[in-house]
């Protein structure tokens, strides 16, 4: 498969991640590789299979409906980049 | 002190032949000496290392200690433990200090051990030969040209270093076996379930996996029953009760099918960890074992498959940094989404980037019945393949890594060679089943090589008891590096 600029621009934006400029072609250039490789499961037929997303095939767990966790907000807030009176300060999101 | 195993040292201790405080210098001192060249600790903390000692120390003498009670243990920087920095070997981390700990943490401490440092690992454990770390590479004692191996590979070089007795590891694709085999030591993944994710930082969750690493399959037996155990706030641990992992290891070997996939041993393996595999077989046998010739017709794609799978699930596990709560924000941002995007762009290293693009895109409208689908639906194949083969077998062996520690940049500019250095320990992730690695031999170069022990769900007591049995009979795992032999 080849990808195009455009596309790592595009995934970036999804991922949230910058991607500059100069760093497009470097990216899309990896990528294009990664899927080659990738891509060789093509060729398996996998008609009739059950996708498998998890080893062990469990359940969720139900658990009782009751308190289990405390209030620990300010030790929560002590490794945060930027707090205000128990809240994470953002830039403006709404004007 | 040097080449004891944990339950010599545990006997020590509680003789009061020495104490904890006396074990935990005497480490402390290597680890002075030799983490200035090996890099393999992102975190020391003497101070608090000496405090866990006395606290050991004190309940040594009540008489109330365990197998690992003053025994000091190295953990992966990927285990939040609190008041301790927890980077994850990630920039986006640099500053974190884990406010919790996580289960396998607090498992250790119940049982007295001490921390003697977090080690340095692979980005977000992406990587096979520590070279992502934000905090440097960690050297391959055997040789400091030489990659560790990734992404335990801090812990790993830790214990070939004996700069500490014990060390725990994270494996997702392979980055408990790996290191352990290019480090020449003893290495376990148990199977998926069996030790709590909580606390453990997220890379892939339905492959990710705790376990032990030590010199050897003793001391990994011992170092499991303290990290195993059913946690309730990890919704994928196995409740089925304690077990005791050392139950098994003076079992003979006598009758034991040993399968060996032809798959394993074809091109692209390296002659010299094919040679010393085949010796460690041919001792095998001597114990009394079979070696039955198997297929796993599927391995080629595990790889593929792997890199559909784990970076989809890194993904959306990544998303979460994102600057506001924790660790690393941009200095200069416009609006929120810039301050997302520059976070993100500065705080992962690129081989992060790189696994959360290629997830982003395979999860993304239109892609995922093409690359997710069609990998989860190949990942059955791949563990139907093993459950065919364990009726034929009892355990699988075969080389761990295709080959000998590589030299630091030989992979590192092509991150596809570099994925297909796991084509013989992903497999097991995407299966769920246990699998370890045991030092069997060097190279010509004085690097070391690994054999793969791979069992079938559950069978960590059976795996270690061939594992223990083969250390009986031969000393791979008590050699040192030069480097780390005569410290004065």
């Amino acid at each position: 498969m080849k990808l195009t600029g455009e596309d790592i621009q595009r995934i970036a934006r999804l991922a949230r991640v910058a991607v500059s400029v100069q760093e497009t072609e470097t990216i899309r250039r990896e990528l294009s590789n990664i899927f080659q490789l990738i891509e060789t499961m093509q060729a398996v037929d996998t008609t009739n299979i059950t996708p498998m997303s998890h080893s062990q095939g469990m359940v969720q767990r139900l658990r009782d409906d009751c308190v289990t966790e405390f209030d620990q907000r300010d030790l929560f807030q002590s490794v945060a980049p930027q707090v205000k009176a128990g809240l994470y300060l953002v830039p403006k999101v709404i004007e | 002190m040097l080449n004891l195993s944990l339950k010599q040292l545990a006997a020590a201790l509680g003789d009061r032949k020495f104490s904890s405080v006396e074990l935990t210098q005497y480490f402390l001192k290597r680890t002075a000496a030799l983490n200035p060249t090996l890099n393999a600790f992102i975190t020391l903390n003497p101070e608090v290392s000496l405090e866990q000692a006395r606290q050991a120390d004190a309940r040594l003498e009540m008489g109330q200690g365990q197998v690992l009670t003053g025994i000091p243990v190295a953990h992966k920087d990927i285990f939040c433990t609190k008041g301790w920095l927890t980077t994850c070997g990630s920039k986006m981390l640099y500053n974190f200090v884990s406010p919790y700990d996580a289960h396998v943490i607090e498992q250790f401490n119940q049982s007295g051990s001490v921390i003697i440092g977090k080690t340095n690992m692979d980005e977000f454990a992406m990587g096979s030969s520590n070279e992502t770390s934000y905090f440097g590479p960690v050297k391959n004692p055997w040789d400091i040209g030489a990659v560790p191996g990734g992404s335990s590979g801090g812990s790993a070089a830790t214990i070939a270093a004996r700069m500490a007795p014990a060390a725990t590891g994270t494996d997702t694709g392979g980055s408990i076996r790996q290191p352990a085999a290019l480090c020449g030591i003893t290495g376990l993944k148990p199977t998926y379930g069996i030790c709590s994710r909580f606390g453990m930082i997220a890379f892939a969750s339905s492959l990710d996996q705790a376990g032990p690493m030590a010199r050897s399959a003793e001391d990994c037996a011992v170092l499991l029953n303290a990290m195993a155990g059913f946690d309730q706030r990890d919704a994928t641990s196995i409740d089925r009760g304690k077990e005791d992992y050392t139950r098994d290891l003076d079992q003979p070997l006598v009758g034991l099918r040993i399968g060996l996939p032809r798959e394993y041993f074809a091109t692209g393996l390296s002659a010299e960890v094919g040679r010393a595999v085949e010796t460690a077989l041919v001792e095998y046998r001597k114990l009394g074992a079979l070696t039955i010739d198997i297929s796993l017709p599927k391995t080629e794609l595990s790889v593929p498959v792997y890199y559909v799978l784990a970076p989809a699930e890194a993904s959306s596990n990544l998303a979460r940094f994102d600057g506001v709560r924790y660790g690393y924000r941009a200095p200069e941002y416009d609006d929120l989404t810039d301050m997302y995007e520059k976070t993100r762009a500065e705080g992962f290293g690129a081989e992060v980037k790189r696994r959360i693009m290629i997830g982003t895109y395979v999860l993304s409208h239109g892609y995922y019945d093409a690359y997710y689908l069609q990998a989860q639906k190949i990942r059955r194949i791949i563990a139907d393949n093993f459950t065919e083969a364990f009726k034929l077998c009892d355990v699988i062996m075969g080389p761990t890594s295709p080959s000998v520690a590589f030299d630091f940049g030989a992979k590192s500019g092509d991150p596809v060679e570099m994925y297909l250095n796991d084509i013989y320990t992903i497999a097991v992730n995407l299966a769920g089943l246990p699998g370890m690695s045991i030092p069997c031999g060097f190279s010509g170069s004085g690097r070391p090589v690994g054999l793969q022990i791979v069992g079938n769900y559950f069978a960590e007591a059976k795996m270690l008891n061939v594992a223990h049995q083969y250390q009986l009979a031969t000393d791979w795992h008590q050699r040192i590096p030069d480097l780390a032999k005569d410290l004065s």
